[in-house]
């Protein structure tokens, strides 16, 4: 039932490509009558050069001229197939993984946050790619395959219908050895996976910590190991790859066998007349050309099989719900002066498990909220609510008394700059990451930016300066470079309100200090929330929010809520405890 | 190459063996031609039953005895490829596990891993492949020729002529597409990419509002590729038809020349249905030898990578007998670090001693070379300048072995391996006794840990310690440090998810270990303010050495990361 679906969702894309694909059709349609055509021609050839002094020129030329035509036509309407085959299937995938990075972009972010990444691109990449490769071969060689079988069939049964019969009874045979020895051996293989398995754990366990084995001289032992495991690989492998290499000759065998069985029929129905040495070489190549698509076919089912399974995994992220749609009447935010109120929020990301409860909080324009907490208390989970990355369960936000619901998501964020724990970069030049969100600043502004928050000096030793390409996530740089850059980003947009959740985690202590300067100058008259580790950093608040669990158990400036001795003053005593 | 093809020689019988019984079967396929011709003009010809008869039966013959050479030649096949792959990956291991610390950062661990898996599969099923059709497909070919040479040599000509331009074709169409398919592996890489940016970098994009400019550029991306597959496409589409149409034109030829020779008297018809056959049998190895060769492209690529790690060599150096007098546990002497391929020194001009049975803090932020410096002691890299002597004794000239196991060194990243908790522990000292394993767990502050599980010392680690939390897998990395009794312990930032509670009881523990010089890595003032020395670095250089109150007194930088990190 899910099979058929997929199927009809794949034709659903092919729809686009209506004309190439009746095109490819009637092109293999061509190419398989003229390939079968061409044997009977060579039949009628050879008829006529029966013996010595009995060779009919006059009748053979023509039949040569019409080989040579015949063989030129399909050519040609083999490549033009091949071609309209090629341009169907990739732009299907282009479609597809379209589709895909649209759908990515609108996901909400709970479903990214529950997937690994790793997980989507391979679905993305890697399944349709597989997809594509089936596709292209079942275009290829499914019709051709089916026709040129119905073909030879139809054929070889207008021609001399007692061998087309041996034909028709003996192949079967292949189709049922290659079967047999099909399921013999996946035993094999599977086992043959299972030891790999086990043994690319090891490998990846051993090098991953290379450094470690190396510091307890432990190689001998990993050799040791190593060589168990490979040896019963070993076994294994050769036991599976011997089985189902016997598949290939066994086949082999069986069409031999026709190949006799058609000779024999056919050379004792010639004796008797009934058929024309011609009529026999044309039989024999038919026999040849018979059972191969019988193969190719059973391999382009698997095949296909597969590339559905592919196509239904890339499908399932297309169809994935998208994030809730702005309203219709949705308010754009202008002029954000950054009054936030929280009333009776209520959260959690799994129904059973729930994380905040009737919060309320209110910020005038301009304050300094910091959270502090221990891990998995909900501070980031707050910041996911501020953004619109996740909606309330209940409960209402207002900015600027907005409910955020009701205001374009897109005006909302850029009311906010966020630097986040996990700094991000995209493989780019470094102007390009630092000017996101005002792609227009100048030169001049960049480098403004990029001196307050003491990134200037690193960007400037770079190979290129400013214009130094970085790779995927920022790959050569360090972590506290990464994250100067995402501060840097902030630092140029300068938007109403600024999010921190553990901007400065990666750079040590000393360069925090330089940049926590800049910082005070960035937050004087905007709404600010802080989550930071080290307290040090988030005392000048005006508001400390202590979460735990989900709640917000104290509330109040630093002095207060040391003096209140409760769960705060006892984590900020914590770390002078030596 | 050659280290594989040296493997290889290793299966000298099962490697020649397999192609040899390839060929045989071979050479039996190319007499069914000649079999079905004299069936023809004697069978046939002189409508003798008993001849037909006897003629299936050797067909019959041929098809049994091509099977059991085939199925030999599979089995050869079959071990020598899969010993080859057995070996090659054995000595890789070997290999890997020689290295230095510097190859490996520079060969990347996920690439060994890729190595190690999927290249060597690759090559086995290359020299599988290789060992059972290689020879066959040309043999096929020119064996073809050759029987049509015995046949008749004026049509035998027809072969000379058609089968260099058939071997052109095929090699043309498949050195102009190699390339290509590269080039679009190369696009697909970057549509990759993308994907995964966009996917990592979902929270950011939206935050600027930047969807609709990554849509744009994936787009772009991918239309770049899908062109890219569509050209090489095209040109490997070409193959087939026009092999198709040169072997049709051979056979045009081929009647017209047989028809002739036949009218002359010198040829049968049987002959000419046995050249025809013999024609369209090279179709048939053609195309098998066209993607046999884009398999061994595929397969000759991963050899290289696997042979460029074989041949990489640990470029860790030995000097002979190079020692001093100090009394010293270690000194540095004028030590400098340049990392290979990096463009400056990560450490310059180092210079200091540790007694024997100090304990030693180092302090910087990052980047400042701590863990550096650290990695010198055991001899994971090579000083480029200068000495680093431990008992006096330059780390170069000591056997790794000899070197590693007077040190315990706990590095950044707490790794604990699949197996027990015991197992692990284990890794310190093979012989340790029950009681050493709990007076190091009681050290390392871990006894509760393993006291918290329901097998104790014997539950079960998973892979990667996923079961232990940050803080415990830190503490049981250092019990086991400390099994191995070593001489040298070194923590290098080890105790960084510890309470402060915690850490401080570690430390204190640590301190009362005798015999042992202690060096404590760490960003935090209050790990090592009670060291009896503390080394202060900042960009590669040592910038303050003394106690914690003599440089609070003279050494800037220390007084601004204690003031950082204390109540201002």
């Amino acid at each position: 039932m899910k099979q058929k679906d997929t199927i009809i969702k794949v034709l659903k894309h092919i729809k686009g490509y209506r004309k190439f694909l009746t095109a490819s059709i009637i092109l293999a349609l061509v190419t398989v009558a003229l390939t079968l055509y061409i044997p009977i021609l060579v039949g009628g050839a050879i008829d006529c050069i029966a013996d010595e002094g009995k060779v009919d020129f006059q009748k053979i030329l023509p039949i040569l001229i019409e080989i040579g035509i015949a063989a030129g036509i399909t050519a040609l309407s083999q490549w033009i197939m091949n071609m309209c085959n090629n341009k169907m299937t990739y732009h299907i995938a282009r479609d597809i993984r379209n589709e895909a990075i649209e759908k990515i972009e609108k996901l909400p972010l709970n479903y990214l946050d529950t997937h690994s990444s790793g997980d989507t691109v391979s679905r993305v990449i890697a399944d349709v790619d597989q997809f594509t490769d089936g596709l292209l071969m079942s275009f290829t060689q499914l019709f051709t395959g089916v026709i040129t079988i119905l073909g030879t069939l139809g054929f070889m049964f207008s021609v001399n219908y007692i061998i087309a019969l041996v034909v028709v009874v003996v192949t079967p045979l292949s189709l049922f050895v290659a079967k047999f020895i099909a399921t013999k051996t996946y035993k094999l293989f599977k086992n043959q996976s299972e030891i790999r398995g086990e043994q690319t754990a090891f490998i990846e366990e051993m090098i991953e910590n290379q450094k470690v084995v190396q510091a307890y001289t432990h190689e001998d032992e990993n050799e040791e190991v190593f060589d168990e495991v490979n040896q019963r690989l070993c076994e294994s492998s050769v036991k599976a790859i011997f089985f189902s290499a016997i598949s290939n000759p066994s086949t082999r065998f069986v069409n031999n066998l026709v190949y006799a069985g058609v000779a024999l029929t056919g050379a004792l129905m010639a004796i008797t007349g009934n058929i024309t040495v011609g009529s026999l070489t044309c039989f024999l190549s038919y026999a040849t050309q018979y059972t191969k698509p019988f193969n190719e076919i059973s391999e382009v089912v698997t095949e296909l099989q597969n590339a559905l399974a592919c196509a239904d995994r890339v499908f399932e992220l297309i169809e994935e719900p998208e994030e809730i749609h702005e309203k219709e009447n949705a308010v754009v935010l202008k002029d954000v002066k950054g009054n936030i109120q929280m009333d009776n929020v209520c959260f959690s990301y799994i129904p059973e498990k729930k994380l905040i409860e009737n919060l309320c909080l209110n910020v005038k324009s301009g304050q300094r909220i910091a959270i502090v907490g221990p891990t998995g208390c909900g501070k980031t989970t707050l910041i996911n609510l501020l953004m619109r990355f996740y909606d309330t369960v209940s409960g209402e936000i207002y900015v600027d008394g907005n409910e955020i619901k009701d205001v374009t998501r897109k005006s909302l964020r850029q009311g906010y700059g966020m630097v986040l724990q996990e700094t991000w970069l995209k493989a780019g030049t470094i102007k390009e990451n630092i000017n996101m969100g005002k792609p227009d600043a100048t030169d001049e502004e960049i480098i403004e930016a990029a001196k307050k928050t003491h990134a200037h000096s690193f960007i400037k030793r770079l190979p290129q300066g400013y214009n130094t390409v970085i790779g995927e996530d920022g790959a050569g740089l360090s972590q506290g470079q990464k994250q100067l850059l995402c501060i840097t980003r902030i630092m140029l947009c300068l938007p109403p309100m600024l999010i921190l959740d553990e901007a400065t985690s990666s750079i040590d202590t000393r360069t925090e200090l330089k940049i926590q300067e800049a910082f005070n100058k960035l937050m004087e008259g905007r709404t600010s929330f802080i989550v930071a580790h080290r307290l040090s950093t988030v005392r000048n608040a005006d508001i400390l929010l202590v979460m735990k669990d989900g709640h917000i158990i104290e509330q109040g400036t630093h002095d207060e809520l040391v003096k209140k001795g409760g769960f705060y003053s006892k984590l900020y005593y914590a770390q002078f405890a030596s | 190459m050659s280290p594989v093809i040296k493997m290889l020689g290793k299966y000298k019988k099962e490697a020649i063996l397999s192609p040899l019984f390839k060929l045989l079967e071979a050479l039996f396929e190319l007499f069914v031609p000649i079999v079905v011709a004299s069936l023809i003009d004697i069978g046939i010809g002189n409508a003798d039953k008993g001849y037909t008869v006897k003629m299936f039966f050797l067909l019959v013959l041929l098809a049994v005895i091509g099977l059991s050479f085939s199925i030999t030649a599979q089995y050869f096949a079959a071990k020598a490829a899969v010993g080859v792959g057995t070996r090659l990956r054995s000595t890789l291991f070997k290999k890997i596990q020689s290295l230095s610390f510097s190859e490996l950062d520079n060969i990347g661990t996920s690439t060994m891993i890729t190595r190690m898996t999927s290249d060597v599969n690759q090559v086995q099923s290359g020299i599988n492949m290789f060992l059972r059709l290689f020879m066959r497909s040309p043999f096929i070919v020119f064996g073809a020729m050759i029987m049509a040479f015995t046949i008749d040599f004026q049509a035998a000509l027809v072969f000379v002529c058609a089968i260099p331009v058939l071997a052109i074709v095929v090699f043309a169409i498949m050195l102009i597409s190699i390339p290509l398919y590269k080039k679009s592996q190369n696009k697909l890489d970057k549509v990759t990419g993308k994907t995964r940016e966009n996917l990592t970098g979902a929270r950011v994009i939206r935050a600027f509002c930047r969807e609709d400019q990554e849509i744009d550029e994936f787009k772009n991306l991918n239309s770049q590729l899908t062109a890219a597959q569509k050209y090489v496409g095209k040109i490997s589409a070409l193959m087939n038809p026009v092999t198709f149409v040169i072997i049709n034109v051979a056979i045009v030829v081929l009647i017209l020349v047989g028809a002739i020779r036949v009218e002359q008297g010198v040829l049968t018809q049987g002959a000419v249905v046995a050249l025809y056959n013999y024609m369209s049998q090279i179709l048939v190895e053609l195309i098998k030898l066209a993607n046999l060769i884009i398999t061994m492209t595929k397969s000759v690529a991963c050899c290289n990578r696997v042979t460029a790690v074989l041949e990489t060599n640990s470029t860790l150096q030995h000097i002979d007998n190079d020692t001093i007098e100090t009394g010293n546990c270690i000194d540095f002497v004028n030590v400098a670090l340049t990392y290979q391929g990096a463009g400056g020194e990560s450490l310059t001009d180092i210079n200091f001693s540790i007694k024997p049975g100090e304990t030693v803090g180092i302090i910087g932020g990052t980047g400042s070379g701590k863990s550096s410096l650290v990695n010198l002691i055991p001899h994971f890299y090579d000083c480029t300048k200068g000495g680093v002597y431990v008992d006096g004794k330059n780390v170069k000239s000591y056997s790794p072995t000899e070197l590693r196991d007077k040190i315990g060194i706990v590095l950044q990243k707490a790794v604990l391996f699949k197996g027990t908790i015991r197992d692990n522990l284990l890794w310190g000292n093979k012989n340790a006794t029950e009681q050493q394993l709990v007076q190091a767990l009681e050290i390392a502050q871990a006894a509760d840990v393993v006291a918290s599980k329901k097998n104790g010392l014997d539950e079960v680690i998973e892979q990667g310690g996923k079961n232990l939390s940050g803080g415990q897998k830190q503490r049981l990395t250092i019990a086991r440090a400390l099994v191995k009794q070593p001489e040298i312990l070194i923590l290098d930032d080890s105790a960084s998810a510890l309470d402060y509670a915690t850490d401080a009881r570690l430390r204190k523990a640590v301190k009362g270990l005798k015999n042992t010089t202690v060096i404590i890595v760490s960003q935090r003032t209050s790990s090592i303010m009670s060291a009896d020395k503390i080394i202060v670095m900042d960009d590669g250089k040592i910038v303050g050495i003394g106690t914690h109150n003599q440089l609070l007194d003279s050494c800037s930088v220390y007084q601004e990361i204690y003031s950082s990190q204390t109540d201002r």
